[in-house]
């Protein structure tokens, strides 16, 4: 069975067949590479950072006597860090973009961009999206890494692989008669004298491809790992956007319950109300008795039912009176409607923000619809109050408990309610009871 | 014109000069028309709590009728401009309109100039429009009157002690919220005096209050016991 082919340089030198395969082939294109990426966004990187390397410069200097004023060194150092915070993504993330294209010359693995999708269209998006994400900062250190390591590193080896192929290459030097050359300690004179500096320069060839792999291998996983597409982090990113952005739609859910709510308000209800006292003024009009006055009767009956209902249906909405007076007087109006017997107890010194109110007192209540219907209760208890920061509400009945979160049911939405204002649901409901509600918000 | 003798501001001017406060344009001109047509004399009517304070400076009216929820807030401007003009003007007589019931609204009201002279409704009640007539005629005579919808919400809160009244009793009891007179009360309920004497009787008594014939002691004695103060 063939084994599955290599994808990277660094899986491909373990293998025996390592030096007749394409690889080190690969690496050393990649080798010759780097001087030349490193030109095109090392040029613009020294640029930006030549207020540091003056200053290097300067203090190297000052070995000999002429130290830099220390007002001087303040102004090198504020204006390089001005100069690469501000310009330095525009090279970084080009520059890095060509280290990962070249990291395909020996690396068969995906490499993805690191950064992120702006999220708007335009200019101002992208750049307030690509100075704030850790990839650019991290392709910046790829690019510096790259050019005071690897860049010495691939001399280095290209010296190495230099020797090697001139040793190896001596037959052919003496043939085309350069003879007598000098290598070392050996003087070649004739072809009969290269098979040992041959054999030597194949050797060094040998471990210039091993030490040149290695070196080209260790930048290679240096770039993948500084530029891989961090998984976690864009999720975080995104996990942490999504809150937001529900903790934003459900602001606005209840902007949009008060606004109709405060339409209802001003409009239909008001024009009922003008309707049905229009039709009691009229009724007055009419002969007692008259089949006109009854039907007069019948219509404003039914406005005023209309009325009632539409009351109520406000009121489900967004409550006034918890926008007015907050749930010391909110608590109570609800308890009051409840079939159980509720007693209410609120001790709050301030009023917490408008939505942790309003996230209190619809836990509240659907905490009070449920007791009234599945527990069987004879009395129940809620009391609020701010703690350590919190607003914490608790209702308590003494009904037969096995309360859970059904999916979809009561609790669950009280929990996915508490969740978007950052606080959390408690609930202790044994069989047999007693149940016990705890809601706790922040409230700063 | 069937105002019961009985409901009419008994010694008091019927030409009752009123400020309204309403910010619905429509039901404002309706009130203005209805308090018209039964005899009050709208001096002014205005649409926010600032202008009905500056109309009640000018003319001094003797009854202020006004929506608990105006601009600019939209919150309880006019429940808090018409507990300060009280405090100014213990004799003027003040009727609040609501869209919706809360008692927390009738205790501010209430408390305020011993509760003489207070209304609190839903604004649903100008449907009756005689009844409501009447019910602001006995505010400006100095009673008080208190939607049944807040009684009901009472009698919610301390049930206890309420087991006891019997379901007539409980009627009888939102009536004398009302400020319904025992007169009043007998012909509302088609009963003769005397049982509906007996009913007030026992509710005053189940409830430990003392016998008052005054009848806005007797509203006020009721609520007081209800709100659990």
């Amino acid at each position: 069975m063939p084994d599955e082919r290599p994808r990277s340089l660094l899986k491909a030198m373990a293998r025996p067949g390592y030096l007749l395969s394409p690889w080190p082939l690969r690496a050393l294109l990649y080798g010759i590479a780097t001087p030349l990426s490193a030109l095109l966004w090392g040029v613009p990187l020294v640029l930006l950072g030549m207020p540091w390397l003056i200053l290097a410069a300067s203090i190297a200097d000052n070995a000999h006597g002429a130290s830099p004023a220390p007002g001087e060194v303040v102004l090198l150092v504020v204006s390089g860090a001005l100069l690469l915070a501000t310009a330095g993504p525009l090279v970084a993330v080009p520059g890095a973009a060509l280290e990962r294209l070249r990291v395909r010359l020996v690396d068969d693995r995906p490499l993805p961009t690191p950064h992120r999708e702006p999220r708007r269209p335009g200019l101002a998006a992208w750049f307030a999206t690509r100075y704030t994400e850790g990839a650019t900062w991290r392709g910046m250190a790829v690019l510096v890494l790259t050019a005071l390591l690897f860049l010495p590193l691939t001399g280095t080896v290209g010296m190495l692989l230099l020797l090697g192929a001139t040793m190896a290459g001596t037959p052919v030097l003496v043939f085309m008669d350069e003879a007598p050359i000098t290598l070392g300690p050996w003087v070649v004179d004739t072809v009969g004298d290269t098979w040992l500096p041959s054999l030597a320069g194949a050797a060094v060839l040998a471990l210039g491809a091993y030490f040149g792999g290695l070196a080209v291998a260790a930048q290679v996983e240096l770039v993948r790992f500084m530029q891989r597409d961090r998984g976690e982090e864009a999720l975080r990113a995104e996990l942490s956007e999504v809150t937001r952005s529900r903790a934003r739609l459900v602001d606005a859910f209840e902007a949009e319950r008060r606004r109709i709510e405060r339409d209802l308000h001003d409009g239909a209800q008001q024009r009922l109300v003008a309707l049905s006292m229009r039709l009691g003024l009229a009724r007055l009009d009419l002969p007692e008795g008259s089949a006109a006055r009854e039907s007069i009767a019948e219509a404003q009956e039914q406005a005023k039912r209309a009325l009632v209902e539409l009351r109520e249906l406000v009121h489900g909405i967004h409550p006034q009176v918890l926008t007015d007076r907050g749930l010391e007087a909110a608590l109570p109006e609800l308890a009051d409607r409840c079939a159980v017997p509720t007693e209410v107890s609120v001790e709050l010194d301030r009023r917490p923000p408008a939505h942790t109110e309003a996230t209190a007192y619809f836990a509240v209540a659907e905490a009070l619809a449920n007791t009234a219907k599945h527990s069987g209760a004879a009395s129940a208890r809620v009391h609020a109050r701010l703690e350590a920061g919190m607003l914490v509400v608790e209702v308590a009945d003494d009904g037969r408990g096995g309360a859970q979160a059904a999916e979809g049911g009561g609790l669950t939405g009280l929990a996915d309610r508490a969740a978007v204002a950052d606080g959390r649901i408690l609930l202790s409901s044994p069989p047999g009871g007693p149940t016990l509600l705890r809601l706790e918000l922040p409230c700063p | 014109m069937s105002v019961t003798p009985d409901d009419r501001p008994n010694g008091t001017d019927r030409a009752v000069r009123t400020v309204l406060a309403e910010d619905g344009v429509l039901l404002r001109e309706g009130l203005s028309g209805l308090l018209e047509r039964f005899g009050f004399t709208v001096v002014e009517a205005v649409g926010d709590a600032a202008a009905l304070e500056e109309a009640v400076h000018r003319h001094d009216p003797g009854l202020v009728v006004t929506d608990i929820r105006m601009p600019p807030g939209y919150s309880d401007e006019g429940l808090r401009a018409a507990v300060r003009l009280r405090r100014e003007r213990p004799g003027l007589a003040v009727v609040a309109l609501s869209q919706y019931v809360e008692q927390s609204y009738a205790a501010d009201l209430l408390d305020s100039g011993g509760g003489a002279g207070v209304g609190y409704l839903l604004k649903e009640r100008v449907a009756d429009v005689e009844e409501f007539a009447a019910q602001l005629g006995r505010v400006a005579a100095g009673g008080t009157v208190v939607d049944p919808e807040v009684v009901r919400q009472l009698l919610r809160r301390r049930r206890d002690p309420l087991e006891r009244l019997s379901g007539r009793e409980r009627e009888v009891l939102a009536e004398i919220a009302e400020g319904h007179s025992n007169t009043a009360i007998a012909q509302r309920m088609h009963l003769s005096e005397a049982a509906v004497g007996k009913h007030i009787g026992n509710i005053l008594a189940k409830l430990d209050l003392p016998p008052d014939d005054g009848l806005n002691r007797r509203v006020m004695a009721v609520l007081t016991y209800l709100r659990g103060a």
